[in-house]
């Protein structure tokens, strides 16, 4: 062997060469890792294209805003909890009224009665109104206020007044609208744009359903303690009607930009959109808003004729804002946001989750930040919440197909739709209170002991109703349907 | 293959190592600087919520997180230091962050470093039963406030 006048071998210097490189390879990755976590702290953001107000293709908001958009994306992969969302590969979720046929009874004589599936991600959320069978009947423009990024297109219809727009847009069909969006290069789902500002990127809403909705709430005299701000302008000098870009903060903000979609509303051709909070948030504040409102053609307000009883029906959507308002998590200032869209860490850096799902898929960011046990733990007594829920809202089901039922029997024993008024009454009543929970996509867990409230009013009407129609012969016997003496308090302690 | 190729070599890899050591600020944790514990981001939450709890005014993060003997102090910087160190390279640790059973030990101990006159009737420190029920245990809220935490990436 070789060696050198130092007496190393050329094999040993090989060896510490190889050593020594290795060693400093492994060392300046570590220094670029420092330097890119460093990076990262300092620079959230790069604006590399121009947004403004008529960019609604999420693409290029995107560019600038890569960890945002990569999680929005995932919306539209399929996700399923024990209760709510579509899990399978099949094109479409499941037939909910399928699943449960008291629903499909229910709604009979509206469109719900045709096709109503379980829900999927934002991403879907215009395509799936599209092409729901509902579509077979006429549908009005109203419904693209939530299911598209339609700022631009109301902008147009009001020539640059999206308000006056928009108070146009119910008079249209839905499918002459959507065309005309997707003419205009808009035809998207929602969008950055609709909770962005395009210059600072700041939370702002946008849909005029809801900033009418707001105002109505605040001018209203409903007790909102979760919306410290609405307070706040109540006691102020109510020159300017609430605003919430200007009034509202921030925890708040991370509710109303959720708010513009997730409630209860009238949407169809009669009137425009409208958000029903002028009295309040409870399932009794929204029954009395639309029982105090009539047509222009003087007819008191309904959603739908039941085709088999007649009653007129109210149909709640998907009172998601109004239950939450109702719950602990509210009243403790926690936002939609907190849950369903949970700050992640990228990095060195932290953004909100854009991938807006279940807290229950993501329970240690959603709920472990706050909840100290462990996640098997959170899982259960949401289930154990959940289950309540479901049991007690299938018996507000039986107890309505049963009114039903007795009000068949009673039309072929030979009532008349007069010896049936308090029946059909009471139906609507019970109707409202089974589907305002039905509808509301938390299997009650938003507000669970306003929720089996509500549930066991529903149960309760619709005994009623059924008593009132098996003895419609002595129609006038029947005591006035029962209500309860106290007003109830706008927030249940549960 | 001369030596001095070999010095050479060898000078390149300290000079890039002292240099990794400098940029990111090893000599800083050699100090008590709360400021320290945010140098690397994660811990700002915690950094945020302990401005804002009721022992702000007494208490830094190593009063509380670390053992106030020097040998003990050093012992678990070292120990803590790598932990978070290779969690924050390889992004693979537990978020949210939660205590480690020997760091809550510390931790128990430094409450009573404080209010031992107070708790002596009560506790007897982490030589006490392991089931013993620990000072954070009710009073969770004095250090960082009310909740702190920041979920992980995807």
């Amino acid at each position: 062997m070789k060696r050198h006048q130092s007496g190393w071998s050329t094999t040993s210097v090989l060896a510490v060469i190889v050593i020594v490189a290795i060693a400093t390879a492994a060392v300046t990755a570590l220094l670029v890792n420092v330097f890119e976590r460093k990076s990262e702290a300092k620079q959230p953001f790069l604006r590399l294209v121009e947004v403004t107000e008529d960019t609604t293709d999420p693409a290029e908001w995107g560019i600038n805003f890569p960890t945002q958009y990569d999680s929005y994306l995932r919306t539209a992969e399929s996700t399923r909890t024990r209760f709510g969302g579509h899990g399978g590969s099949e094109a479409l979720p499941e037939q909910k009224i399928e699943r449960d046929p008291w629903l499909k009874r229910m709604f009979l004589g509206y469109a719900f009665s045709i096709d109503y599936r379980d829900r999927r991600g934002h991403a879907y959320m215009l395509v799936d109104q599209e092409e729901t069978a509902r579509q077979t009947k006429p549908q009005t423009g109203s419904c693209l206020h939530c299911h598209a990024s339609i700022m631009p297109l109301y902008r147009k219809l009001g020539d640059g007044d999206a308000m006056a727009g928009f108070e146009k847009s119910y008079q249209y069909s839905y499918k002459d609208l959507n065309a005309e969006l997707h003419d205009m290069g808009h035809g998207h789902a929602v969008s950055c744009v609709d909770c962005h500002d395009p210059d600072t990127m700041a939370l702002r809403v946008t849909r005029p359903g809801f900033i009418y909705g707001i105002q109505a709430l605040a001018e209203g005299e409903a007790e909102v303690p979760h919306l410290p701000t609405v307070q706040k302008w109540r006691e102020g000098s109510r020159a300017a009607p609430y605003d919430p870009n200007l009034d509202a903060n921030r925890t708040e903000m991370r509710s109303y930009v959720c708010a513009q979609c997730h409630v209860e509303y009238y949407c169809a051709n009669k009137m425009p959109l409208t958000f029903p909070w002028g009295d309040g948030l409870t399932a009794d504040n929204v029954e009395k808003f639309w029982n105090d409102i009539t047509f222009d053609d003087g007819q008191r307000f309904f959603d739908y004729k039941h085709a088999e009883s007649g009653a007129e029906i109210l149909k709640a959507q998907h009172p998601e804002f109004e239950l939450w308002s109702q719950g602990i998590h509210a009243r403790s200032g926690v936002a939609c946001a907190d849950c369903h869209m949970p700050y992640q860490r990228e990095g060195a850096s932290k953004a909100s989750d854009h991938w807006v799902r279940s807290p229950l898929l993501n329970v240690n960011r959603a709920c472990q930040t706050c909840h100290r046990v462990s996640e098997d733990e959170i899982l259960s007594r949401v289930d154990a919440i959940q289950q309540r829920n479901f049991d007690l809202l299938q018996r507000g089901g039986a107890a309505l197909m049963d009114l039903l039922d007795a009000v068949q029997k009673a039309k072929e024993e030979g009532a008349t739709d007069e010896q049936l008024t308090q029946a059909l009454e009471l139906q609507r009543k019970a109707q409202w209170r089974l589907d305002f929970i039905a509808a509301e996509n938390s299997m009650g867990f938003h507000a669970p002991q306003e929720a089996a409230r509500v549930l066991g009013e529903a149960a309760d009407y619709a005994r009623q109703g059924q008593v009132a129609a098996l003895s419609w012969r002595e129609s006038g016997a029947v005591p006035v349907a029962r209500q309860a003496e106290e007003p109830v308090s706008p927030v249940a302690d549960d | 293959m001369s030596v001095g190729f070999l010095a050479v070599s060898v000078g390149i890899f300290l000079g890039i190592g002292a240099y990794t050591f400098l940029y990111a600020e090893g000599l800083s944790y050699l100090s008590d600087d709360p400021e320290v514990c945010v140098n690397c981001h994660i811990m700002q939450p915690q950094y945020d919520s302990w401005q804002k709890s009721s022992h702000h005014a007494v208490a830094v993060c190593v009063d509380c997180h670390l053992p106030h003997d020097f040998v003990g102090k050093y012992i678990a910087k070292a120990d803590n230091g790598w932990h978070h160190s290779k969690g924050f390279t390889l992004q693979n640790f537990h978020e949210p962050i939660m205590i480690k059973e020997p760091n809550a030990r510390i931790l128990q101990d430094n409450c009573l470093a404080c209010h031992e006159d107070l708790a002596h009737d009560l506790v007897v420190g982490v030589n006490g039963p392991a089931d013993e029920v620990r000072c954070v245990h009710c009073h969770v809220t004095v250090g960082h406030g009310d909740t702190t935490g920041l979920g992980g990436p995807e």
